[in-house]
């Protein structure tokens, strides 16, 4: 089972629109047993798939074990691909996997410490069941973010062409570095990318070519993609020939490709 | 979904009502979700499944159901339980979460090519899970057909406010593939999508509320082979008649050798087939059961009954029962209820003579059928005879083997030149005619007749329970009496009589089955059998010795034995003179266990208990 996470400390970045996207294309192209965990309270992934955003037990049973994920998994409209819904008790996911561990209420201060491996324990008998397993996380450094950083294989990072995003994957890269044992494969991409803009264009050229950790793919600013919430489905359902379905078959086979 | 499985089916007579009540539930289930059909082809929409089983049902009979479906490149075989549980619930866990348990288990799928569904051949299969699991239980039996359909099926996806999907309905449409293409019922499922149970229940409960819509309570096997006229383990070797205790004797009798007839008559066909060993066998035994049961209690039959009967027409039988003459419909004319005003004499259906007669014929049919059986025997067992070789190689053998098969060629076309003659056809129609008469008798046989073997008999007695009783205890004091004689010094034919005394009882046990209790039965069948065992490895043993050493001289004449083979053939007889020693040492001890006081107080209990 191989686990994939959409990570940025930064919102609105196209962290859920990859992850819906990605795992559409993982389950129905690649043919993989797919499940999508939408950790962000606000839910978007649930909406995406038209899946309440409502855990029974909330957030506390799930961390706490009373119980599992198995029991929380909503199948989507399409094969091969299950929702773990969001849930607004979510919001407090820092304290819960904090008391979950038995920490004190600072279970950030020790990178790698057991408050942050909670998550890994909770997705491991999911290994049975999914081929892949994707991470739609909420924009933050917290406990829960750094769990996810511990529990995944490769962070698929969303930047948007800027100065200030490219020093954000440089912070990211560096705190990935300082793991013990496990450390997930990082590999950024370009979103909302306006080939119009001058600094767009200059900064996805020179970074895709100059920096390993960054795809060659890049997704464009497309009305396409902000569509999706309108038509609640992967871009790739709606509009399979367009250029935003085009854009993500793409990403994914080079992430795929660069990842296995 | 689970192939062949199905929550609902609609009922009616034909396509218009079918889909009246599809209609109907379609309507219904819209008052709960929005209806929408899935585009795209419906995995398994679209399917020609043929079912195999061997003609004695060997697979059904292990719990096993084989289910070819095919494909534009090749296909899979689906191994199956023949008793699905969860047919029935209603809603069956559905195909679109990933890892739904409803997937066939891959241990019993497998896909195979170059298999041609009309005419499988188990050889042809390539190893695989299915094929290690039945190809023990099949042989020596071939694979049929038993019945193929052809299914189309739509899906629609069942909406909640949403619009997300929360569960799914399959409607099949299966039809007999052969013949009119019969349509069957269709067969509506209702699927669960994962994280969502409730919302599959509440659509199943709809649906179950629907007029015309019925529970499927078996499989689309189970309609296809209805619809055909057939169901699974339609055929058996076994006499299984249906007697009763209080049955008049007569009535009983010719109720076991109407069985027994069924059987030879179902086999014929697969035997001028060649279409496996087992059709031969099947005949063999049913054709000694049948001259066992003449032996036993042929008297029976010629019993005359001067008491009144009625029929249907008024008319005396004298006129319409001659041999030969009353077909299966007008037997059944007689017995029917329709016409019991009038009443006439009936004349006996048949005479000592009748009996000696058929009996005479039957032995025809049997040892017609010795040649080619023996050599099958050998056949079958050559490859464990082979490998069982010490000093010679298995390859040492084969020009024994072709020269067997060439045999065979020979014997099994002066078979089937007997099976097809006139002489077995009205020695099958005339049996039938006589048995049907006997059949519709009302009163048994009359006492103090004399049965074939000519031994002066007591009352056979008005009903079938008092001649079991009879014939039983006959048949185990002659087996106890005769084996009582036999010492280490006796002649082998002294132990060949014996086997064939231990058959006949045997037999009878089987035969009269229904009336006595089962574990009492049981107590006695297992003693005997064990013995049967011991008598049967001794003579086997010693009748291939003499074949072998025939076979031996006849290659050698025609030029056709090297002297490996001739070697090998030696060290067979050998191996075989072994086992025969083995079984004779054991002789006693087997005897003991089945005719000493405890086989005569078994024996006494069961003919007490049970034949009453």
């Amino acid at each position: 089972m191989r686990i994939y996470a959409t990570y940025n400390i930064k919102g609105g970045v196209g962290k859920t629109t990859t992850a819906v996207n990605l795992a559409y294309l993982a389950a129905t192209e690649s043919g993989l047993r797919t499940v999508l965990w939408d950790l962000d309270p606000q839910g978007a992934a649930s909406f995406m798939f038209r899946v309440k955003p409502r855990v029974k037990g909330g957030g506390k049973a799930l961390i706490r074990g009373s119980r599992t994920l198995d029991e929380a998994i909503k199948g989507t409209d399409f094969d091969n691909l299950d929702l773990i819904p969001a849930d607004f008790t979510y919001r407090n996911m820092d304290l819960l996997l904090d008391s979950a561990a038995g920490g004190g209420g600072n279970g950030s201060a020790a990178p790698g410490g057991k408050p942050a491996r909670k998550l890994s324990k909770l997705l491991a008998p999911l290994a049975a069941e999914y081929d892949a397993v994707f991470l739609d996380c909420p924009p933050s450094i917290s406990l829960v973010s750094e769990n996810v950083l511990h529990a995944a294989n490769v962070i698929v990072v969303p930047l948007i062409p800027t100065t200030l995003s490219v020093r954000t994957l440089e912070q990211l890269t560096e705190f990935v570095a300082g793991f013990n044992g496990h450390r997930p494969q990082v590999l950024a991409f370009f979103s909302m990318v306006d080939r119009r803009k001058k600094l767009h264009r200059e900064i996805t050229d020179n970074l895709s070519s100059e920096r390993t950790e960054v795809a060659a793919t890049a997704i464009p600013a497309l009305s396409m993609i902000e569509k999706m919430s309108v038509e609640r489905s992967p871009v790739t359902v709606f509009a399979p020939r367009s250029a935003a379905a085009r854009a993500y078959r793409a990403l994914w086979e080079e992430i795929r490709s660069r990842t296995e | 979904m689970t192939p062949g499985l199905a929550g609902f089916v609609a009922s009616g007579d034909d396509a218009p009502a079918w889909a009246e009540v599809i209609a109907g539930v379609v309507t219904a289930l819209e008052q709960g979700f929005a209806v929408v059909p899935e585009r795209g082809s419906v995995p398994g929409g679209a399917q020609r499944r043929t079912w195999f089983d061997t003609f004695d049902w060997r697979l059904y009979r292990a719990g096993l159901v084989l289910e070819y479906v095919a494909a534009r490149r090749g296909g899979e075989l689906h191994l199956t339980s023949a008793n699905p549980a969860n047919a029935v619930n209603g809603a069956t866990r559905g195909q679109a979460g990933a890892g739904a348990s409803t997937e066939p288990d891959p241990e019993t799928t497998q896909p195979v090519t170059g298999w041609q569904a009309s005419r499988p051949h188990m050889p042809d299969l390539h190893d695989g899970p299915v094929t290690a699991r039945v190809a023990g239980l099949v042989w020596p039996r071939a694979l049929l057909p038993a019945v193929t359909v052809s299914s189309t099926a739509t899906m629609s996806k069942l909406l909640n406010e949403d619009g997300k999907t929360v569960a799914r309905l399959l409607v099949e449409h299966p039809s007999l593939a052969s013949g009119q293409h019969d349509a069957l019922p269709p067969r509506l499922t209702v699927t669960e999508v994962r994280g969502y149970p409730g919302q599959a229940r509440r659509a199943a409960r709809i649906v179950a509320l629907t007029e015309g819509v019925l529970p499927a309570t078996e499989t689309v096997f189970a309609d296809a082979l209805r619809a055909i006229g057939r169901h699974p383990g339609d055929y058996s070797n076994k006499v299984d008649a249906p007697i009763a205790g209080i049955m008049p004797a007569a009535q009983a009798a010719a109720i076991i050798l109407l069985r027994l007839l069924d059987t030879i008559e179902a086999n014929v066909a697969g035997v001028l087939r060649d279409t496996d060993t087992e059709f031969l066998h099947d005949l063999r035994v049913s054709v000694r059961r049948t001259r066992s049961a003449l032996k036993l209690f042929g008297d029976a039959l010629t019993a005359c009954d001067n008491s009144k009967i009625e029929t249907s027409k008024g008319e005396t039988s004298k006129g319409e029962t001659s041999k030969g003459e009353t077909s299966k419909s007008q037997a059944r004319t007689d017995n029917s209820k329709k016409g019991r005003s009038q009443s006439q004499r009936q004349t006996p259906a048949l005479t000592a003579d009748d009996v000696n007669r058929f009996a005479a014929e039957f032995k025809w049919v049997g040892d017609l059928t010795t040649p080619t059986r023996d050599l099958d025997v050998h056949l079958l067992g050559f490859d464990e005879m082979a490998h069982s070789l010490a000093a010679a190689k298995p390859d040492d053998l084969e020009p024994f083997r072709g020269y067997l098969e060439q045999r065979r060629v020979k014997e099994f076309r002066a078979l089937t030149r007997g099976l097809r003659s006139p002489r077995f056809t009205q020695l099958v129609q005339d049996w039938r005619t006589a048995l049907t008469k006997l059949h519709g008798g009302k009163r048994g046989g009359k006492a103090g007749a004399t049965p074939r073997s000519g031994q002066p008999v007591r009352r056979a007695g008005d009903t079938a329970s008092t001649l079991a009783a009879d014939r039983t205890r006959r048949a185990f004091a002659k087996v106890s009496k005769r084996g009582a004689e036999i010492t280490p010094a006796s002649p082998h034919e002294s132990l060949h009589d014996l086997r064939k005394r231990c058959k006949e009882l045997r037999y009878a046990l089987e035969f009269f089955a229904p009336l006595y209790g089962p574990s009492e039965l049981r107590n006695v069948i297992g003693d005997l059998k064990r013995l049967q065992d011991c008598l049967g490895e001794f003579q086997d043993n010693e009748v291939q010795i003499d074949e072998i050493r025939t076979l031996a001289a006849a290659m050698l004449g025609a030029g056709e034995a090297p002297a490996v083979t001739l070697l090998a053939m030696g060290e067979v007889t050998a191996g075989l003179a072994a086992r025969q020693a083995m079984a004779r040492a054991d002789f006693e001890r087997r005897f003991a266990a089945f005719a000493g006081a405890d086989g005569q107080r078994r024996m006494s209990v069961l003919l007490r208990g049970g034949a009453a």
